[in-house]
């Protein structure tokens, strides 16, 4: 059936995209009656991983929760303090290509959505190096361009941008997160190994983890570091060096398809039974995976998603339209699509505000998104680092437990949250000095 | 010691493994001097059928263990169906084209491919991980191996003998030999070339799908599963020298032990493992470790 | 002679000008695919003499990491500057790896080069520290012949660099493929044996041959680099260097021109792809590319042959090759 469901999906894109267009066209009149100034619609380039291996985990659930949260905002309605139809009255109009092909290739794409397409602003990016690669293009167009997804630290600490923001916490806060997390369930933590993927994600992962738990508690030894091509797919050997390690505690920054063959491989072997499993993207094979899921695997879902989200309303709505539509729950990628489009629309309507009502110059939209608070499905994200233009989430973890058939996904245990501030390092520090020098700074429950 | 046996044992699965993706491909080479760059894709439609019609045997509740037998049938099913689509229906067309363009093809298959899997299977995973701990586990050096991985070990003997005995011991199987060692002097012998060339391309399609199909059990099936799977296939075929079967066997398993030994004792070499070997074995004998005398043509 | 001369300056002028009028992304889609087509005629230049690289990437990501550490450690910012350093040190590195690859032919060649690269790709990956490993770093505006240009003209100067660079490649190329040395290499594909007993040392032409070819390839990674403004190791993977095999298939081989064609008309084809169909791009290029395959045997180039041969000797052609 999921075939058929897909070409269902693609073609309800199409229908949605004619649609929104029809509406932009009939709600013209009453947006530049409620907004002087205002567009026939706002235009926002969606890009997205939609071919390739990073499509199914990723690209295509992000793209999801862009097409149902569209809809549904242009319809006003989602719940306050969203509920104004579009952005200030304004619908949507996304265009959704895809983020294969490389930095290059990307660049390149960049430019044609902002002078072919037209585009009013860019959501996207779900690799790091293709983050990096169009931040510096983003300033040259002078081109709002929000990176939803991807996980570097290295953007805002690098460099300061004025047209770029993110609107997710970066890979310190899974990373630190895991490694107090594992000092406060296994306090007599002797050795620690890792399982990642070769690449800069997994490096930047395993290093954050490593050296924090190292900063944690220093008499810690690292038995076994492992770093296995990105989808290898098949781990046989180094499942068997883990387990000839015996570490008490295995990280892995592992996603998607490789998160789940890693899994179904290990479960067989015991692995999950000898040490504790560290899944810092676990959260996405919950609702995949369901009873097959081994007991006592500590899961994360790169902040407050998913499994891990907090109860509220706005939560409440956003699990419940994405799974009318797509039959699945969302996943950590949807929820950073969420914060990306539900925080433009709070710039814009705050810049709105501020310029008295009338429709904002991208400079008004700029200083409002700039250390702009604004609710989430996620929770409340801060745009603190970064000078305002980098966003903070906590960061929750649990253990798997039994099989609960009234959500089809096994019960988490045991969460902790750490508060942003616990984290994250303070604005202007970068990541690595902050984990070298302790922490400071930290404010942890 | 016990390190010593894990290694072995970890790869000879891995060799197993490479040689299911990799024979395939030697085979095709071997017999059509075409370097099949939709290798991948038949791989990749060999995993998505066996998952599919696993899935679907399970939720049927028919007797588990017989799901080994569904997946063998997914990647004969792939291989007769596919194989003599593609060779009948595209590749014949190239055949007296350059070496280069036949690849060209091929890639463009394989991208075309890559879109029809997402089409036709959407891009959600597929999961058919069940029969990979039906078996249960067994204990080798201290460490828990699922008996799944010696039953990889196994059908990739099987699949080798089997290839084996055709080729060596039966008349058509003799024939490909001819046609291996030279094309035309086969024709003129009157050897039926372009029969011969659609059995091969189809069993090397149904041992690609072989691959796949057993591989489904220990991951999740999704699109982009191919390109992994190409170099390695290439590099291994290259190392044991190309057309040549005992060459594959010895190139995976060569690359398989050097692999898992870097796994175990030095794993951030694990990256070049295969490039390095590749490179090595290429420096010691330029065509191969099992190449035959190419006569040299003026 | 004469007239190709003739034809490089009028395409260059042809070019200057749809600089001047082009919008800006085309533009910029133009100067990608000019530094991508110095890599493709590397490519085409070693496919003259038989040998299909599956590792140009090796050259391409070499200079392309020049240019970043040169800016980077160096504080090098004039591009033409770093085009020499980059050209040098892929040339150094191609006279190194020459060496040994010098001696392969055919798919051990192929295999052979692919595996150098991807050792590169894996140091690049590895040495994370001073790379930045798979994120790669960034490359900032260089300035051209000790002038920066205003922001706004930034992307039609680094046009009209990546033009002129490209236009001296290509008539160096041809002059070299109109030489002694040029013609041993295609004798080479079409008998090496013979060539051999003519006294004439074929290890040392695929040598050269293969120094050039590394030299262009290099030449096109720090064009690739300074426009693109970021580098990654993916430079080196080995789907890059297939993709300029793919593009110099497409192309054709006949003419220096071909392979500036080939890579014009894919990166337009991709994004037309990108742009029509952003979930089947794939199949729509796959699709047109076998067209391409299959009614245009000897490459795109083939359009330009047809105005000058009657259309009975075309389907003749067509038909011979089929």
């Amino acid at each position: 059936m999921r075939p058929l469901k897909q070409v269902l999906a693609l073609k309800r894109w199409v229908v949605m995209v004619l649609v929104s267009g029809m509406l932009s066209l009939i709600s013209t009149e009453a947006a530049s009656q409620a907004v002087p100034g205002a567009p026939s619609h706002l235009k926002i380039g969606i890009v997205s991983f939609l071919s390739g291996a990073a499509a199914s985990p990723f690209g295509i659930p992000s793209r999801n929760a862009a097409e149902v949260l569209i809809e549904v905002i242009n319809a006003g309605k989602a719940p306050a303090p969203y509920d104004k139809p579009g952005i200030g009255g304004v619908p949507i109009r996304a265009v959704s290509i895809d983020e294969a092909g490389g930095a290059d290739k990307q660049v390149a794409e960049l430019r044609r959505l902002v002078l072919d397409e037209k585009v009013d602003l860019v959501i996207g990016y779900i690799s790091s190096a293709d983050c990096l690669a169009v931040a510096p293009v983003a300033e040259e167009l002078k081109t709002l361009t929000v990176l939803f997804d991807c996980g570097t630290n290295r953007i805002f600490e690098e460099k300061s941008y004025k047209y770029v923001f993110r609107t997710k916490g970066h890979q310190i806060i899974d990373n630190v997160g895991a490694a107090r997390y594992v000092r406060k369930v296994k306090p007599n933590l002797k050795t620690i190994a890792g399982i990642n993927q070769n690449y800069a994600w997994g490096q930047d992962s395993w290093a954050t983890f490593r050296d924090s738990v190292l900063k944690l508690k220093p008499d810690v030894r690292v038995v076994s570091e492992q770093f296995p091509r990105l989808f290898a797919g098949e781990y046989s050997a180094e499942l068997s060096a883990l387990l000839a390690a015996r570490p008490d505690v295995i990280h892995s920054s592992f996603w998607g398809g490789d998160l789940e063959g890693l899994v179904i491989q290990a479960t067989p072997r015991g692995l999950a039974e000898q040490s504790l499993l560290v899944l810092t993207t676990g959260d996405t094979m919950l609702p995949r995976l369901e009873r097959d899921i081994p007991p006592g695997v500590v899961i994360a879902a790169r902040g407050p998603h998913g499994a891990l989200a907090p109860k509220s309303k706005l939560n409440d709505w956003f699990v419940n339209i994405y799974k009318d539509r797509y039959g699945v729950r969302p996943v950590y990628p949807s929820y950073h699509m969420s914060q990306a489009l539900l925080g433009v629309k709070a710039a814009f309507e705050k810049a709105i505000a501020a310029n008295k009502g009338r429709w904002p110059t991208i400079v008004q939209v700029i200083a409002a998104f700039e250390h702009l608070e604004f609710e989430t499905p996620s929770g409340p994200i801060k745009m603190v680092l970064g000078k305002g233009h980098q966003g903070v989430e906590p960061s929750v973890f649990g253990i798997t437990g039994p099989f609960d058939p009234a959500t089809g996904e096994v019960k988490l245990t045991n969460v902790i949250e750490f508060p942003a501030e616990c984290v994250n390092p303070p604005e202007g520090m970068a990541s690595e000095d902050w984990i070298k020098r302790g922490f400071p700074g930290a404010k942890c429950p | 010691m016990n390190t010593l046996i894990i290694i072995a044992v970890d790869g000879v699965i891995f060799a197993s493994w490479l040689f299911l993706i990799s024979s395939g491909l030697t085979l095709i080479y071997g017999v059509m001097r075409i370097l099949n760059i939709a290798h991948g894709s038949l791989y990749t439609l060999g995993a998505y059928a066996g998952a599919s019609l696993v899935i679907a045997y399970f939720g049927r509740g028919f007797w588990p263990q017989g799901s080994y037998l569904v997946l063998l049938g997914a990647a004969l099913v792939v291989g007769l169906i596919s194989g003599p689509l593609i060779e009948r229906g595209l590749l014949r067309w190239m055949y007296g084209r350059d070496q280069v363009f036949q690849l060209l093809v091929t890639y463009a298959l394989f991208l075309i491919l890559e879109d029809v899997v997402k089409l036709v299977w959407g891009v959600n995973p597929y999961y058919a991980y069940k029969p990979y701990g039906l078996l249960g586990q067994v204990r080798l050096g201290g460490i828990i191996y699922p008996w799944y991985s010696f039953l990889l070990f196994a059908v990739a003997l099987l699949a080798g003998v089997l290839l084996w005995l055709f080729v060596t011991r039966t008349r058509f199987g003799r024939l490909v030999v001819a046609v291996i060692y030279d094309p035309e002097i086969s024709t003129a012998m009157g050897v039926n070339v372009s029969r011969v060339f659609v059995v091969a391309f189809t069993l090397g399609a149904m041992l690609a799908a072989l691959g796949g199909a057993f591989t489904a059990p220990m991951i999740a099936v999704v699109p982009g599963i191919a390109v992994e799977v190409i170099v390695l296939a290439f590099a291994v075929v290259v190392i044991g020298g190309l057309g040549s079967l005992e060459g594959a066997a010895l190139g995976a398993l060569i690359v398989g032990l050097v692999r898992a030994a870097m796994v175990h004792v030095f794993p951030v070499l694990e990256l070049f493992t295969i490039y390095l070997v590749m490179a090595v074995v290429l420096l010691v004998r330029p065509h191969g470790l099992f190449a035959r005398e190419e006569v040299r043509r003026i | 002679m004469r007239l190709v001369l003739g034809v490089t300056l009028a395409m260059l002028l042809l070019f200057l000008g749809l600089g001047l009028v082009l919008p800006k992304w085309i533009l910029f889609l133009l100067t990608l695919a000019l530094a991508k087509g110095l890599v493709v005629l590397s490519v085409v230049l070693l496919m003259h003499a038989g040998l299909v690289s599956f590792g140009q990437g090796l050259f391409f990501a070499t200079s392309a990491y020049t240019v970043g550490f040169a800016m980077k450690l160096l504080e090098i910012q004039e591009a033409v500057v770093l085009a020499g350093l980059g050209m040098a040190t892929s040339i150094a590195v191609a006279a190194l790896t020459g060496l040994l690859l010098a001696r392969y032919r055919e798919i051990f060649f192929a295999m052979l080069s692919l595996a150098i690269s991807m050792i590169l790709y894996g140091v690049l990956l590895k040495a994370y520290g001073i790379t930045g490993g798979t994120d790669g770093m960034g490359i900032a505006s260089p300035t051209i012949l000790g002038l920066t240009p205003p922001p706004d003209r930034l992307r039609l100067a680094m046009y009209a660099f990546t033009l002129v660079t490209v236009t001296v490649m290509i008539s160096f190329v041809h002059r070299y493929a109109d030489s002694p040395l040029g013609y041993t290499v295609r004798a080479i594909r079409d008998n090496e044996v013979r060539l051999e007993y003519l006294g004439i040392s074929v290890q040392r032409t695929i040598y050269l041959t293969y120094l050039l070819a590394g030299g262009l390839a290099g030449l096109g990674g720090v064009l690739v680099a300074l426009n693109v403004g970021h580098i990654d190791p993916q430079l080196a993977y080995w789907t890059t260097s297939g993709e300029f095999v793919f593009v110099a298939l497409l192309g054709g081989t006949g003419s220096v021109f071909a392979p500036l064609g080939g890579a014009i008309i894919f990166e337009f084809l991709r994004t037309y792809a990108f742009k029509y169909s952003p979930y089947t791009w794939q199949m729509t290029l796959g699709i047109i590319m076998l067209a391409i395959i299959l009614f245009m045997p000897e490459g795109l180039w083939t359009i330009s042959k047809v105005f000058a041969r009657s259309p009975r000797e075309w389907r003749l052609s067509w038909k011979r090759s089929a």
